[in-house]
């Protein structure tokens, strides 16, 4: 199969030319960056194959170098993080003009992640809440962080924080997605020698199964033929049984609308599905998808008792849309009268 | 130019059995009720998937109307139970987006019920005029 961009074929056609690879992050915590560590040996095959040209992380390399690349002379850029101001707008528009494929690398970066959660409050409420009211600020004159400033004659200027999260595919195209929380060393590992090999899948390809999470689950043999939910119970307050599905006893387990190819290890550290891998093919919604199924089994034969079983479920925006709110539908909360530029 | 009234658009999912039916009695009865409604038929109130809600309100519904049956008279025997209790959770999550109860209505409409349909629309329709447009994309998808 012909490779996507030139990057990754003209890698390819001299042998002892090394794959030019670029790894590059925009809002998020370092776990994706720790995913690549915990490559560990299994990276040594492939080290002999490929240059870390950027890496913000590792090594000291400058915007300049970047913008010194030659068009296509990178074969990939794996950008983690989410994007939510204008430098790293700046900066992965750079990385797609340069680079052979794009690939997503991480929640964040495939569905806004957990930085997205930001959507469901405004850019005012955060720096308000985090340079004004929170309780360890000492900002008597009340400073909010501005692009531009004078100081001593100079201006200065700062990226300016956009009003809300996006995903990568909001701001640039993406060849592929390497979904997770961070993604597992074995996806990575698959994905890195598929493009070495130029092996590539369809564009837009989720590289992970497209089965939903329950399908592996090693708890599916104990979920009953019929759900039947009672309330909603959270495992901050109730320690769920280690060998149950969590849905049966109703914990919130977002495996019926997330994929699979996890290894759920999430599942076996007792904890519930949370859809760091994002829905599966077919549903444009994690969040509805999941009420779509679950929703219906829950209990009450009148309005009234069905809105107090519902009552139970703490925050639903943030359960069912914990890492792909920015990748929602809706994409975010609206303020009624507030008018953005 | 002069400035019209705001008209809110409003999508109704009415199921095949109970609630079209009754909208077409409204119909063939003559019974007068706004046109600010765009009724699609599914076979069923349980085929309604909270995420052809959110869809709607996304690409422009000031409102989102879902008809079924009357509980107990399901064609499917509970179709518009499972409606009821996904839009219970599903009201919920939409008061999180800043979408308010009143933006979303589930009703009751049997097939002999043409001008309870029609009383429920010019309801819905005078309720969302008050309440003005929900503009989802100019609030929401067009900022950064």
């Amino acid at each position: 199969m012909e490779p996507h961009g030139n990057g990754a074929g003209t890698a390819q056609s001299t042998k002892a030319a090394k794959t030019k690879v670029a790894f590059y992050w925009c809002a998020s915590c370092g776990g994706c960056e720790e995913a690549v560590v915990d490559l560990a040996e299994a990276i040594l095959p492939v080290l002999d194959k490929v240059e870390i040209v950027l890496w913000p992380v590792a090594l000291d390399y400058k915007l300049e170098d970047v913008r010194a690349w030659r068009r296509g002379e990178v074969a990939v850029a794996f950008v983690n993080g989410s994007v939510r101001s204008s430098e790293q707008e700046m900066w992965v528009e750079l990385l797609r003009e340069k680079c052979g494929l794009v690939v997503a690398f991480g929640a964040c970066a495939h569905l806004g992640g957990i930085p997205g959660l930001a959507n469901a409050t405004t850019r005012d409420e955060i720096l308000a809440n985090k340079y004004q009211r929170s309780p360890t600020v000492d900002n008597p004159r009340g400073v909010l962080p501005q692009r531009d400033t004078r100081v001593d004659g100079a201006e200065l200027e700062l990226p300016e924080l956009w009003h809300s999260v996006r995903p990568l595919d909001q701001v640039i195209d993406v060849d592929y997605y390497l979904p997770g929380c961070a993604p597992p060393p074995e996806l990575i590992g698959k994905a890195l020698l598929a493009i070495l090999a130029g092996q590539l899948p369809q564009k837009g390809a989720v590289l992970t199964t497209d089965k939903s999470l329950c399908e592996t689950c090693p708890r599916n043999p104990t979920k009953p033929a019929e759900l039947r939910v009672e309330r909603f119970r959270r495992i901050a307050t109730e320690a769920p049984d280690p060998t149950h599905c969590f849905l049966a006893d109703g914990f919130v387990c977002l495996g019926p609308a997330t994929r699979g190819g996890c290894g759920e290890r999430c599942i076996r550290g007792n904890m519930p599905c949370r859809g760091c891998f994002g829905p599966p093919p077919g549903a444009i919604d994690q969040g509805t998808k999941f009420l779509a199924s679950l929703g219906a089994l829950t209990a009450g034969e009148t309005e009234a008792e069905a809105a107090a079983v519902a009552a139970t479920m703490a925050d639903p925006l943030g359960t069912l849309y914990r890492f792909s709110l920015p990748a929602s539908l809706l994409r975010a909360r609206r303020v009624a009268k507030e008018v953005h530029r | 130019m002069t400035t019209r009234p705001f008209e809110p658009k409003i999508l109704g999912f009415l199921c095949r059995w109970c609630a079209y039916t009754g909208a077409d009695l409204a119909g063939i009865s003559r019974t007068k009720y706004p046109p600010n409604l765009t009724a699609i038929r599914v076979m069923c109130s349980g085929r309604v998937d909270p995420t052809f809600v959110v869809k709607a309100f996304a690409d422009g519904a000031d409102g989102v109307l879902i008809a079924g049956c009357h509980p107990g008279d399901c064609h499917y025997q509970n179709g518009n139970h499972k409606t009821m209790r996904r839009v219970a959770l599903l009201t919920r999550l939409l008061a999180q987006y800043g979408i308010g109860r009143e933006r979303l209505r589930l009703e009751w409409v049997s097939a002999a019920e043409g001008d309870r349909f029609a009383r429920i629309v010019q309801e819905f329709t005078a309720q969302l005029r008050q309440l003005g447009p929900l503009a989802w994309q100019q609030f929401v998808a067009a900022e950064n």
